[in-house]
């Protein structure tokens, strides 16, 4: 027993860095949740502030736009998990049918790379390349005789902005998985299946598709989780006043009620509501992972 | 595979081959014609003459840029945070998986661990308690409220420890039995072992140092502890003026504030686009190894 003992406590050291940081900086926020349900002052801290019950939660039920953000990240995160299924498994699977391997490897070497990249590059490239002035998308719009569309100052255009830049960011990457999976599928099965006569469209969505199946099940109940997460990066590099009522998501606002007008319990109320909710997403989505996929993250 | 000279099945092939082709284009010409702009004069940008070449060439706006005290110290912020945030996450991603890698009967606090830190993916405090947290360790401007409070990386952790987890047991047996305590199984056996999985988490972990931008922008009070891409944020994002000298508006005049913020945006992307085609093929692997279980 003591042997045992002995084994098991340099385990223990080598987690206790791991353990003391992330109870700081995990934990202790949960602990700062408080502040929802205080009227917080800075200078008085956790401690010192008065409670106030739910008056944060009913104060930013009040105001006009909240709902409004409410459904504009529901809206836009919905719509880029939905692209963010469809468009990379369409990809893997064209990808797959190239034959020229050279070919099949620049294409992907190209494709990941925009997801290597900050949303500031891209933000800043996007700003330049949609400006209805002298931006190139415009100037190109143009040889059609299309007048220039300010992308990212029109409301009706703003949120399929967000979701096709995103995608653009992204599909490449997330084909990965999809063709990691493909390769998985038995060779035989194909053979099996030329000599049944089937042809190449007979191929994919009967060995093709179904081989790949769990996986997109796998990846679109675990990207339920996602589903109050409408891109805080990528909206606060690319919005403006202007495109407030249709960009305007949870994230952004809890930056601009908390971090510009200080307005701490307030912006932590908004806060402890998207980590509630998203909780039970992600514990759903985890839950409906493992009796799906039979998916486990460890 | 087989079978598939028929005539339906060449049209495919070709329309296909283009449309890749097509698509990948998409993803890098936007990025060309920044670098084309950057090189570009200012009155051939405002012009819109500017597509994939650059027109009338000229270094001016890198000069301009790379003569930029602010943008030289925001390059050395991002640096000192890239070496001193990486080194932390991968030692720490080290030592955390190896004990959660272990089975429950050899390590018995193991479950207790792995809940303590993945209930840290499922639950956040939020920004504002985060950043009240970060305020009172007394972090505000210093490197270590963009190093610290991302120290544990946990997915990382978790893709390390499925990783170890695919070793043969054997290996960590013998060396037990020759005498090797957790510290020699780990850095001689594990470590080594592990160097696709190891180098793709570290890729990952550099860009993500490296593209960080809001930490900066909250944590840092004053624009010169601004790391890099936080420093762009504000010039090329915010269009801040209120951080140019007056010098700088002066010179702005003659250089164009569009080209100097696409060769600051080329500048910024720089890196990351000469490390990953060496590492390209690295995460790949390291991606399906540490994602796709059986």
């Amino acid at each position: 027993m003591r042997a045992r003992k002995n084994r098991e406590l340099p385990l223990h050291l080598m987690l206790l860095p791991g353990v003391v940081l992330v109870l700081l900086f995990s934990y202790g926020p949960m602990l700062g949740i408080v502040m929802a349900f205080q009227e917080f002052v800075p200078t008085k801290g956790i401690f010192g502030s008065s409670l106030s019950g739910w008056d944060n939660f009913l104060y930013v039920m009040e105001l006009p736009g909240t709902f409004r953000v409410l459904f504009n990240t529901v809206y836009i995160a919905v719509m880029k998990i939905i692209a963010g299924i469809v468009v990379p498994v369409t990809v893997a699977l064209l990808l797959n049918e190239l034959r020229r391997s050279w070919l099949r490897r620049g294409v992907q070497t190209l494709i990941y790379l925009p997801h290597f990249m900050s949303w500031i590059i891209l933000g800043g490239i996007l700003i330049d390349i949609l400006s209805p002035s002298h931006g190139i998308v415009g100037r190109f719009l143009g040889l059609f005789g299309i007048e220039p569309i300010f992308f990212l100052g029109d409301n009706g255009w703003f949120p399929y902005v967000l979701v096709i830049s995103n995608e653009w960011k992204e599909f490449g990457f997330s084909s990965i998985v999809y063709l990691a999976a493909l390769t998985g599928i038995n060779p035989s099965l194909y053979e099996a299946a030329v000599v049944d006569g089937a042809g190449r469209w007979k191929q994919t969505r009967h060995i093709t598709l179904p081989g790949i199946l769990p996986i997109i099940i796998l990846l679109s109940t675990l990207s339920l989780g996602q589903i109050l997460n409408a891109g805080f990066d990528q909206v606060f590099n690319l919005y403006s006043p202007q495109v407030y009522e249709s960009g305007d998501i949870l994230d952004t606002l809890v930056y601009r009620i908390g971090l510009v007008d200080a307005q701490y319990g307030v912006a932590a109320a908004i806060g402890l509501f998207k980590s509630v909710i998203s909780f039970f997403f992600i514990v759903i989505s985890y839950w409906m992972a493992y009796r799906l996929a039979n998916y486990r993250i460890f | 595979m087989l079978q598939n000279n028929t005539t339906g099945y060449r049209i495919f092939s070709v329309i296909n081959q283009v449309l890749m082709i097509g698509l990948s284009l998409l993803c890098v010409l936007p990025v060309l014609h920044t670098l084309a702009i950057s090189f570009s004069s200012s009155s051939a940008a405002a012009a819109g003459y500017v597509t994939l070449w650059p027109v009338e060439f000229t270094w001016k706006s890198y000069e301009f840029v790379i003569a930029k005290p602010e943008f030289l110290r925001a390059m050395c912020v991002t640096v000192l945070r890239v070496l001193l945030g990486v080194a932390i996450n991968m030692l720490l991603t080290i030592i955390i998986a190896y004990p959660l890698s272990k089975e429950a009967r050899v390590f018995r606090w193991r479950t207790v661990y792995v809940w303590f830190f993945v209930f840290t993916i499922l639950f956040h405090g939020g920004l504002i308690p985060t950043y009240i947290v970060v305020k009172n360790l007394g972090l505000i401007d210093t490197i270590w409220a963009l190093v610290l409070p991302g120290a544990v990386p946990v997915f990382n952790v978790i893709l390390l420890l499925n990783f170890f987890r695919t070793l043969p047991k054997e290996l960590e047996e013998a060396a037990a039995i020759d005498g090797a305590g957790h510290g020699t199984i780990l850095w001689r056996l594990y470590v080594p072992l592990s160097l696709p999985a190891l180098a793709t988490v570290t890729l990952f972990t550099i860009v993500g140092h490296w593209n960080s931008w809001f930490d900066g922008l909250i944590y840092m009070n004053r624009p010169e502890h601004y790391p890099l891409q936080s420093y762009l944020q504000t010039v090329v994002i915010q269009n801040d003026l209120a951080l140019l000298s007056s010098t700088d508006l002066e010179l702005l005049q003659t250089i164009s504030d569009r080209t100097t913020k696409a060769a600051q945006i080329f500048l910024a992307a720089l890196p990351v686009l000469l490390v990953y085609p060496f590492l390209q093929r690295y995460f790949v692997k390291g991606i399906v190894v540490g994602s796709v279980k059986e």
